[in-house]
């Protein structure tokens, strides 16, 4: 299955940065939240959040997303 | 005596079958994606035909009143995610309409299978015209099936999910005809058209567009009866 937020060679995509730059700004947010925030279909923010997490972008505390310091990382040479 | 192949289907109370999928707006998991929400999942024959087409147009002039109702409509067929990407692109660019939900590139037919949208007998390369009303707890709670020639009627499923999250709301069961409120349903002149069947052949294409219908592309074209 192709990726939606990272790619085969882990660059992430433009949706992928603007999550993460918007968990980084509020620290941490839900799925609902974050549709909320980005105005994107519910579904299409879990199917991301799922993908960034597998990639080791994102923790999940309870049913809040945080950033970790791969993500921190990749945003700043974003 | 010949054997008769039977197929499981789900049915009108059954969990929805889970599945990935690649969708025009991104992966999918269904149904941990969809937590909490109603979906409508609905095959379609094939990209580039005119009455998904409209189906397609109908769906998302209606896509508003649908997630009102907490409801994401979901769409599939069994053409690749290319062909699904250059058909939405071509409905925005001849109709003006842009389609607000995705659509699941189901090459592998794994997904319309796990739901039972072929059927043989109308035809035994493309899914039929069904449509899964699926609840917040990811039951099938209603199920619509279409021949390949009969386009659907938008407002009826909406009417559904209304009849459906009513009854669940208030314990009640609803009539035949039941709307939620008085309803101006607009049929006009344009509901009256009928599709010319598309071109098979490059050749045909080209002669249709000059064949007087009303065209809105080559594979698109209406006209009137008699």
């Amino acid at each position: 299955m192709s990726n939606g937020c990272v790619s085969l060679d882990g660059r992430l995509s433009e949706r992928a940065i603007e999550l993460l730059k918007l968990l980084k700004e509020k620290g941490r947010l839900k799925d609902t939240e974050i549709a909320e925030y980005t105005q994107r279909p519910l579904f299409q923010v879990r199917s991301s959040l799922r993908e960034l997490t597998n990639a080791g972008f994102l923790k999940v505390e309870g049913e809040h997303y945080l950033l970790t310091e791969k993500a921190e990382e990749a945003l700043s040479k974003a | 005596m010949e054997e008769v192949k039977v197929v499981s289907m789900p049915r009108i109370g059954d969990p929805a079958p889970s599945f990935e999928a690649q969708t025009t707006m991104g992966p999918i998991k269904f149904p941990d994606d969809f937590k909490g929400q109603w979906v409508v999942l609905f095959s379609h024959p094939a990209d580039f035909t005119p009455v998904c087409t409209t189906e397609f147009i109908g769906f998302a002039k209606l896509n508003s009143e649908f997630q009102k109702r907490n409801v994401q409509l979901i769409g599939l067929s069994i053409d690749n995610i290319f062909s699904h990407i250059a058909w939405v692109m071509n409905i925005k660019e001849k109709t003006g309409v842009e389609i607000p939900f995705p659509i699941i590139a189901d090459v592998d037919g794994k997904v319309a299978q796990l739901f039972g949208m072929f059927h043989p007998g109308e035809s035994s390369t493309v899914t039929v015209r069904a449509v899964f009303v699926i609840d917040p707890n990811a039951k099938i709670r209603a199920i619509i099936y279409y021949p390949l020639s009969a386009g659907r009627n938008m407002k009826e499923i909406l009417r559904l999910v209304d009849a459906l999250q009513t009854a669940d709301k208030y314990q009640v069961a609803t009539p035949a005809d039941w709307v939620p409120e008085p309803q101006t349903w607009e049929f006009t002149e344009e509901n009256t058209k009928v599709i010319v069947p598309p071109p098979t052949s490059y050749e045909e294409a080209v002669k249709r567009l000059k064949e007087g219908y009303e065209c809105v592309d080559w594979y698109f074209c209406k006209k009137k009866l008699g």
